[in-house]
């Protein structure tokens, strides 16, 4: 059980400068980002997979889920993914699977 | 030089002065002068005139960092804007000591095209993501690397001096 002032840190809205930026490769910004764990959900499953593919190999996503977001365990399951070496459609639909769960998850413990 | 309508005019020594300085702005009032059987006087005259009037912007200096070993990546970057934020955009660009060059293109849609560069890659896609990306108004990027540079020279007043009715 998560501490309920832990899961709103997770939840919050965080400040432009720090919200998620989705590239397709170095420099190349696609236009969509996302300042919460809930704009993250929708964006991992509307982003080009091209894009999920060049932040998960770099560490991106776990990087930004651990140090803005502070949710180390869903940072620890990004990384477990990467080991799978997942591409394409499958990596949109495993990744998509993993932060939709979390999110449904403190979601619903929030509100409890 | 003189103002017509608002607008300078420069005459046939001011240009010459400029082909020079062009070619080597290191040259000594007397050397110009020499070069164009005129007073350094005169030459000191024109060219405190041109800098007063912004003519002539700054002296600078082109390093060639191969050469002295500097590790660099330098990219050619399309900012792709809101209308209305655009302006806003370029100066903010304009301030960071990573962008070299920055212009105003209407080819496609809004855009900024900027002239980046950065120690390595990963600095440059850092910056762009940090500094670029979270600027309002931005609503997508597009970067090309520059692997090798076949020619990097600067408005030749010589060349458009002869194709010009001047």
């Amino acid at each position: 059980m998560i501490a309920s002032s832990s899961i709103s840190r997770i939840l919050r809205k965080v400040p432009r400068e720090n919200a998620f930026y989705f590239f397709t490769s170095i420099g190349n910004y696609t236009g969509e980002n996302a300042a919460s764990l809930e704009e993250f959900v929708r964006k991992v499953k509307e982003v080009d997979a091209k894009s999920l593919e060049f932040h998960l190999y770099r560490g991106d996503f776990e990087k930004w889920v651990d140090e803005t977001l502070e949710d180390k365990e869903l940072a620890e399951k990004i990384r477990s993914l990467k080991s799978l070496s997942p591409s394409g459609n499958s990596l949109q639909n495993q990744l998509y699977l993993i932060v939709s769960r979390r999110y449904e998850k403190l979601k619903g413990e929030f509100s409890s | 030089m003189k103002i017509k309508n608002q607008v300078i005019v420069l005459d046939n020594l001011d240009w010459k002065i400029l082909q020079i300085l062009q070619k080597n702005a290191k040259q000594t009032y007397t050397e110009i002068g020499r070069l164009l059987s005129v007073a350094h006087s005169t030459i000191y005259d024109r060219i405190r005139m041109m800098e007063k009037q912004g003519i002539i912007k700054k002296y600078t200096v082109v390093v060639d960092l191969e050469k002295i070993g500097v590790k660099h990546v330098t990219a050619i970057m399309t900012v792709f804007t809101n209308p209305q934020e655009s302006e806003k955009v370029a100066k903010k660009l304009s301030e960071s000591k990573e962008v070299l060059e920055v212009s105003a293109s209407l080819s496609e849609n809004l855009s900024i095209i900027a002239k980046v560069v950065a120690e390595d890659q990963n600095r440059l896609h850092l910056f762009i993501a940090q500094s670029v990306a979270p600027l309002p108004g931005v609503l997508k990027v597009r970067t090309s690397i520059i692997t090798r540079e076949y020619k990097d020279e600067r408005f030749s007043i010589e060349k458009w001096k002869m194709e010009s009715k001047y």
